[in-house]
Protein backbone atom coordinates (compact mmCIF):
# COMPACT_ATOMS: atom_id res chain seq x y z
CA UNK A 1 0.00 0.00 0.00
CA UNK A 2 2.74 2.42 0.85
CA UNK A 3 4.33 1.91 -2.50
CA UNK A 4 1.62 3.33 -4.69
CA UNK A 5 2.35 6.86 -2.79
CA UNK A 6 4.60 9.22 -4.64
CA UNK A 7 7.11 12.27 -3.10
CA UNK A 8 4.33 14.90 -4.10
CA UNK A 9 1.30 12.71 -2.24
CA UNK A 10 4.05 12.25 0.81
CA UNK A 11 4.26 16.15 0.61
CA UNK A 12 0.84 16.93 0.75
CA UNK A 13 -0.31 14.16 3.25
CA UNK A 14 2.27 16.06 5.30
CA UNK A 15 1.03 19.51 4.87
CA UNK A 16 -2.24 18.30 5.14
CA UNK A 17 -1.84 17.19 8.50
CA UNK A 18 -0.61 20.46 9.62
CA UNK A 19 -4.13 22.61 8.57
CA UNK A 20 -5.90 23.70 6.17
CA UNK A 21 -6.49 27.20 5.07
CA UNK A 22 -9.69 29.22 5.76
CA UNK A 23 -9.76 30.82 2.29
CA UNK A 24 -12.55 30.68 -0.70
CA UNK A 25 -9.68 28.71 -2.50
CA UNK A 26 -7.64 26.58 -0.45
CA UNK A 27 -5.90 24.03 -2.38
CA UNK A 28 -4.38 27.08 -4.38
CA UNK A 29 -2.51 27.75 -0.67
CA UNK A 30 -2.16 23.91 -0.70
CA UNK A 31 -1.00 24.18 -4.07
CA UNK A 32 1.87 26.71 -4.05
CA UNK A 33 3.08 24.89 -0.59
CA UNK A 34 3.76 21.57 -2.28
CA UNK A 35 4.53 23.32 -5.81
CA UNK A 36 1.65 21.76 -7.70
CA UNK A 37 -1.43 23.19 -9.24
CA UNK A 38 -4.91 23.20 -7.38
CA UNK A 39 -6.32 20.71 -9.70
CA UNK A 40 -3.71 18.78 -9.13
CA UNK A 41 -3.80 18.59 -5.25
CA UNK A 42 -7.28 18.30 -5.26
CA UNK A 43 -7.42 15.38 -7.53
CA UNK A 44 -4.33 13.46 -5.23
CA UNK A 45 -6.50 14.06 -2.38
CA UNK A 46 -10.05 12.90 -3.42
CA UNK A 47 -7.63 9.64 -4.62
CA UNK A 48 -6.28 9.22 -1.35
CA UNK A 49 -9.96 9.48 0.44
CA UNK A 50 -11.22 7.12 -2.04
CA UNK A 51 -8.50 4.36 -1.47
CA UNK A 52 -8.53 5.34 2.35
CA UNK A 53 -5.09 6.10 2.94
CA UNK A 54 -6.52 9.27 4.19
CA UNK A 55 -9.49 8.26 7.04
CA UNK A 56 -10.67 11.72 6.94
CA UNK A 57 -10.48 14.99 5.50
CA UNK A 58 -11.81 18.09 7.35
CA UNK A 59 -11.81 19.74 11.04
CA UNK A 60 -10.88 17.11 14.08
CA UNK A 61 -13.32 17.81 16.40
CA UNK A 62 -12.93 17.99 20.21
CA UNK A 63 -16.21 16.23 21.35
CA UNK A 64 -15.74 16.57 25.06
CA UNK A 65 -15.46 20.97 23.93
CA UNK A 66 -19.08 20.42 22.23
CA UNK A 67 -20.50 18.65 25.14
CA UNK A 68 -19.92 15.10 23.99
CA UNK A 69 -17.97 12.31 25.59
CA UNK A 70 -15.17 9.98 24.50
CA UNK A 71 -14.52 6.94 27.02
CA UNK A 72 -11.87 4.06 25.96
CA UNK A 73 -13.16 0.39 26.86
CA UNK A 74 -11.89 -3.04 26.44
CA UNK A 75 -14.08 -6.38 26.34
CA UNK A 76 -12.70 -9.67 27.60
CA UNK A 77 -13.93 -12.23 24.62
CA UNK A 78 -13.91 -15.34 24.50
CA UNK A 79 -11.97 -16.60 20.94
CA UNK A 80 -14.44 -18.22 19.70
CA UNK A 81 -17.13 -15.72 20.05
CA UNK A 82 -14.93 -12.75 18.72
CA UNK A 83 -16.39 -12.26 15.23
CA UNK A 84 -20.08 -12.40 16.61
CA UNK A 85 -18.92 -10.29 19.43
CA UNK A 86 -17.38 -7.59 17.16
CA UNK A 87 -20.17 -8.07 14.87
CA UNK A 88 -22.78 -6.50 17.93
CA UNK A 89 -20.11 -3.65 19.07
CA UNK A 90 -19.38 -2.65 16.08
CA UNK A 91 -23.16 -2.23 15.00
CA UNK A 92 -23.60 0.42 17.30
CA UNK A 93 -23.45 4.21 16.26
CA UNK A 94 -21.39 4.94 19.77
CA UNK A 95 -18.67 2.73 18.83
CA UNK A 96 -16.25 5.21 17.03
CA UNK A 97 -13.13 2.96 16.76
CA UNK A 98 -12.79 -0.61 17.45
CA UNK A 99 -9.14 -2.52 17.58
CA UNK A 100 -8.01 -6.11 18.27
CA UNK A 101 -5.25 -6.61 20.56
CA UNK A 102 -3.03 -8.50 22.14
CA UNK A 103 -3.76 -8.88 25.88
CA UNK A 104 -6.44 -11.23 27.53
CA UNK A 105 -8.71 -7.96 27.39
CA UNK A 106 -8.40 -8.64 23.89
CA UNK A 107 -10.75 -5.95 22.48
CA UNK A 108 -10.67 -2.11 22.74
CA UNK A 109 -12.77 0.33 21.33
CA UNK A 110 -14.05 3.85 21.80
CA UNK A 111 -17.30 4.84 22.54
CA UNK A 112 -18.27 8.34 21.42
CA UNK A 113 -21.74 10.17 22.54
CA UNK A 114 -23.15 13.38 21.88
CA UNK A 115 -24.36 13.49 25.45
CA UNK A 116 -22.37 12.48 28.83
CA UNK A 117 -25.32 10.32 29.98
CA UNK A 118 -24.97 8.37 25.99
CA UNK A 119 -21.78 6.53 27.84
CA UNK A 120 -23.61 4.47 30.09
CA UNK A 121 -26.15 3.56 28.01
CA UNK A 122 -23.97 2.06 25.40
CA UNK A 123 -22.29 0.02 28.07
CA UNK A 124 -25.51 -1.31 29.13
CA UNK A 125 -26.39 -2.66 25.86
CA UNK A 126 -23.08 -4.06 25.05
CA UNK A 127 -22.97 -6.26 28.02
CA UNK A 128 -26.81 -6.86 27.59
CA UNK A 129 -26.22 -8.45 24.01
CA UNK A 130 -22.72 -9.87 24.56
CA UNK A 131 -23.06 -10.86 28.39
CA UNK A 132 -19.55 -9.65 28.79
CA UNK A 133 -18.45 -6.98 31.67
CA UNK A 134 -17.39 -3.91 29.75
CA UNK A 135 -14.21 -2.60 31.43
CA UNK A 136 -14.29 1.77 31.09
CA UNK A 137 -11.60 4.04 31.33
CA UNK A 138 -12.76 7.53 31.33
CA UNK A 139 -9.90 9.67 30.72
CA UNK A 140 -8.72 11.73 34.44
CA UNK A 141 -6.14 13.75 32.25
CA UNK A 142 -5.17 14.22 29.08
CA UNK A 143 -0.97 14.91 28.74
CA UNK A 144 -1.01 15.04 24.98
CA UNK A 145 -2.95 13.90 21.76
CA UNK A 146 -1.23 14.77 18.16
CA UNK A 147 -2.04 12.10 15.74
CA UNK A 148 0.53 13.65 12.93
CA UNK A 149 2.60 10.89 11.12
CA UNK A 150 5.42 11.65 8.73
CA UNK A 151 4.41 10.11 5.26
CA UNK B 1 -17.52 21.89 29.88
CA UNK B 2 -19.43 24.26 26.49
CA UNK B 3 -21.78 23.31 24.36
CA UNK B 4 -22.59 24.04 20.71
CA UNK B 5 -23.99 27.76 21.65
CA UNK B 6 -26.18 27.70 18.66
CA UNK B 7 -28.06 25.88 16.20
CA UNK B 8 -25.83 27.34 12.87
CA UNK B 9 -22.56 25.60 15.03
CA UNK B 10 -24.51 22.58 15.45
CA UNK B 11 -25.33 22.36 11.49
CA UNK B 12 -22.06 23.00 10.59
CA UNK B 13 -20.74 20.38 12.75
CA UNK B 14 -23.23 17.92 11.27
CA UNK B 15 -22.52 19.13 7.76
CA UNK B 16 -18.37 18.29 8.58
CA UNK B 17 -17.98 15.33 10.86
CA UNK B 18 -17.47 13.30 7.79
CA UNK B 19 -15.64 15.43 5.82
CA UNK B 20 -14.87 18.64 4.12
CA UNK B 21 -16.36 18.81 0.37
CA UNK B 22 -13.74 17.83 -1.50
CA UNK B 23 -14.19 20.75 -4.12
CA UNK B 24 -12.57 23.68 -5.07
CA UNK B 25 -14.46 25.96 -3.03
CA UNK B 26 -15.46 23.83 0.03
CA UNK B 27 -16.36 27.14 2.31
CA UNK B 28 -18.67 28.31 -0.45
CA UNK B 29 -20.28 24.45 -0.96
CA UNK B 30 -20.80 24.15 2.88
CA UNK B 31 -22.83 27.56 2.68
CA UNK B 32 -24.85 26.94 -0.03
CA UNK B 33 -26.25 23.82 2.01
CA UNK B 34 -26.71 25.43 5.18
CA UNK B 35 -28.34 28.82 4.10
CA UNK B 36 -25.58 31.02 4.77
CA UNK B 37 -22.41 32.97 3.37
CA UNK B 38 -19.16 31.50 3.25
CA UNK B 39 -17.78 34.51 5.26
CA UNK B 40 -20.26 33.36 8.03
CA UNK B 41 -18.71 29.56 7.67
CA UNK B 42 -14.87 30.45 7.63
CA UNK B 43 -15.74 32.72 10.70
CA UNK B 44 -17.62 30.03 12.36
CA UNK B 45 -14.95 27.62 11.98
CA UNK B 46 -12.53 30.36 13.14
CA UNK B 47 -14.07 30.46 15.68
CA UNK B 48 -13.93 27.04 16.79
CA UNK B 49 -10.40 26.60 16.12
CA UNK B 50 -9.44 29.30 18.57
CA UNK B 51 -11.62 28.31 21.31
CA UNK B 52 -10.27 24.46 20.75
CA UNK B 53 -14.11 23.27 19.44
CA UNK B 54 -11.90 21.94 16.91
CA UNK B 55 -8.40 20.71 17.13
CA UNK B 56 -7.13 21.81 13.72
CA UNK B 57 -8.74 21.11 9.72
CA UNK B 58 -6.65 19.10 7.68
CA UNK B 59 -6.04 15.56 6.66
CA UNK B 60 -5.73 11.79 8.92
CA UNK B 61 -3.66 9.16 7.27
CA UNK B 62 -4.71 6.01 7.64
CA UNK B 63 -1.37 4.60 9.62
CA UNK B 64 -1.34 1.56 8.17
CA UNK B 65 -1.24 2.47 4.92
CA UNK B 66 1.78 5.19 5.92
CA UNK B 67 3.45 1.93 6.48
CA UNK B 68 2.77 2.70 10.34
CA UNK B 69 1.85 -1.00 10.99
CA UNK B 70 3.03 -1.03 14.58
CA UNK B 71 0.57 0.11 16.94
CA UNK B 72 1.55 -0.48 20.78
CA UNK B 73 -0.62 0.57 23.19
CA UNK B 74 1.74 1.20 26.55
CA UNK B 75 0.12 0.66 29.69
CA UNK B 76 1.97 1.54 32.87
CA UNK B 77 1.23 1.43 37.04
CA UNK B 78 2.55 4.73 37.83
CA UNK B 79 3.06 6.57 41.74
CA UNK B 80 -0.32 8.48 41.68
CA UNK B 81 1.85 11.00 43.35
CA UNK B 82 4.02 11.34 40.17
CA UNK B 83 1.77 10.99 37.79
CA UNK B 84 1.11 14.10 36.21
CA UNK B 85 4.74 15.23 36.50
CA UNK B 86 5.85 11.44 34.76
CA UNK B 87 2.37 11.53 32.68
CA UNK B 88 3.47 14.98 30.66
CA UNK B 89 7.16 13.87 30.50
CA UNK B 90 5.75 10.92 28.55
CA UNK B 91 3.69 13.09 26.68
CA UNK B 92 6.50 15.37 25.58
CA UNK B 93 8.84 12.21 23.94
CA UNK B 94 8.25 12.53 19.91
CA UNK B 95 7.09 8.83 18.92
CA UNK B 96 4.00 9.19 21.80
CA UNK B 97 0.64 10.03 20.16
CA UNK B 98 -1.68 10.26 22.89
CA UNK B 99 -0.67 10.43 26.08
CA UNK B 100 -3.70 9.83 29.13
CA UNK B 101 -4.21 8.77 32.64
CA UNK B 102 -7.04 6.98 33.29
CA UNK B 103 -8.76 4.61 36.05
CA UNK B 104 -7.34 1.56 37.13
CA UNK B 105 -9.71 -1.63 37.04
CA UNK B 106 -8.45 -3.87 40.40
CA UNK B 107 -7.57 -6.54 40.26
CA UNK B 108 -7.75 -7.40 36.62
CA UNK B 109 -6.08 -4.14 35.53
CA UNK B 110 -3.40 -2.34 37.75
CA UNK B 111 -2.69 0.22 34.68
CA UNK B 112 -3.35 4.64 35.38
CA UNK B 113 -0.73 5.73 32.58
CA UNK B 114 -1.65 4.73 28.98
CA UNK B 115 0.87 5.99 25.92
CA UNK B 116 0.09 4.85 22.38
CA UNK B 117 3.06 4.41 20.30
CA UNK B 118 3.42 4.22 16.26
CA UNK B 119 6.36 2.54 14.24
CA UNK B 120 7.30 1.09 11.16
CA UNK B 121 7.68 -2.25 12.89
CA UNK B 122 7.85 -3.68 16.48
CA UNK B 123 10.98 -3.10 17.20
CA UNK B 124 10.74 0.43 16.55
CA UNK B 125 7.89 0.57 19.34
CA UNK B 126 9.70 -1.89 21.73
CA UNK B 127 12.37 0.84 21.63
CA UNK B 128 10.10 3.26 22.49
CA UNK B 129 8.48 1.33 24.92
CA UNK B 130 11.93 1.13 26.47
CA UNK B 131 12.22 4.57 26.36
CA UNK B 132 9.65 5.39 28.29
CA UNK B 133 10.31 2.62 30.93
CA UNK B 134 13.43 4.50 31.71
CA UNK B 135 11.70 7.74 31.75
CA UNK B 136 9.45 6.66 34.74
CA UNK B 137 11.85 4.49 36.23
CA UNK B 138 11.27 3.56 40.04
CA UNK B 139 8.00 5.45 39.78
CA UNK B 140 6.92 2.32 37.99
CA UNK B 141 5.71 -0.76 39.67
CA UNK B 142 4.64 -2.70 36.29
CA UNK B 143 4.29 -2.61 32.52
CA UNK B 144 2.57 -3.91 29.58
CA UNK B 145 2.06 -3.45 25.80
CA UNK B 146 -0.80 -4.25 23.92
CA UNK B 147 -0.38 -4.09 20.04
CA UNK B 148 -3.24 -4.07 17.59
CA UNK B 149 -3.74 -6.93 15.08
CA UNK B 150 -6.88 -5.72 13.59
CA UNK B 151 -8.67 -2.22 12.83
CA UNK B 152 -11.93 -3.64 13.63
CA UNK B 153 -13.87 -0.02 13.10
CA UNK B 154 -12.94 3.24 12.25
CA UNK B 155 -15.96 5.99 11.56
CA UNK B 156 -14.92 8.93 14.32
CA UNK B 157 -17.08 11.29 15.99
CA UNK B 158 -20.91 11.03 14.53
CA UNK B 159 -23.35 13.20 16.41
CA UNK B 160 -26.56 14.24 14.98
CA UNK B 161 -28.30 10.59 14.96
CA UNK B 162 -27.36 9.90 11.58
Amino acid sequence: MTSTLDTLDRHLINTLQEGFPLVDEPWRVVAEAVGSTPEEVLERVRRLRETGVLTRFGPMFQIERLGGRFVLAALAVPEERFDAVTAVVNALPEVAHNYRRTHRLNMWFVLATEKPEGIAGAIAKIEAATGLPVFAFPKHREFFVDMRLQA
Amino acid sequence: MDSLPDDLDRRLVIATQAGLPLVARPYDALAAGLGVTAEEVKARLAAMLASGRIRRIGAVPNHYALGYTANGMSVWDVDDARIVELGEAVGRLDFVTHCYERPRALPDWPYNLFAMVHGRDRDTVLAGVAEIARLLGSACRGQDVLFSTAILKKTGLRIGGA
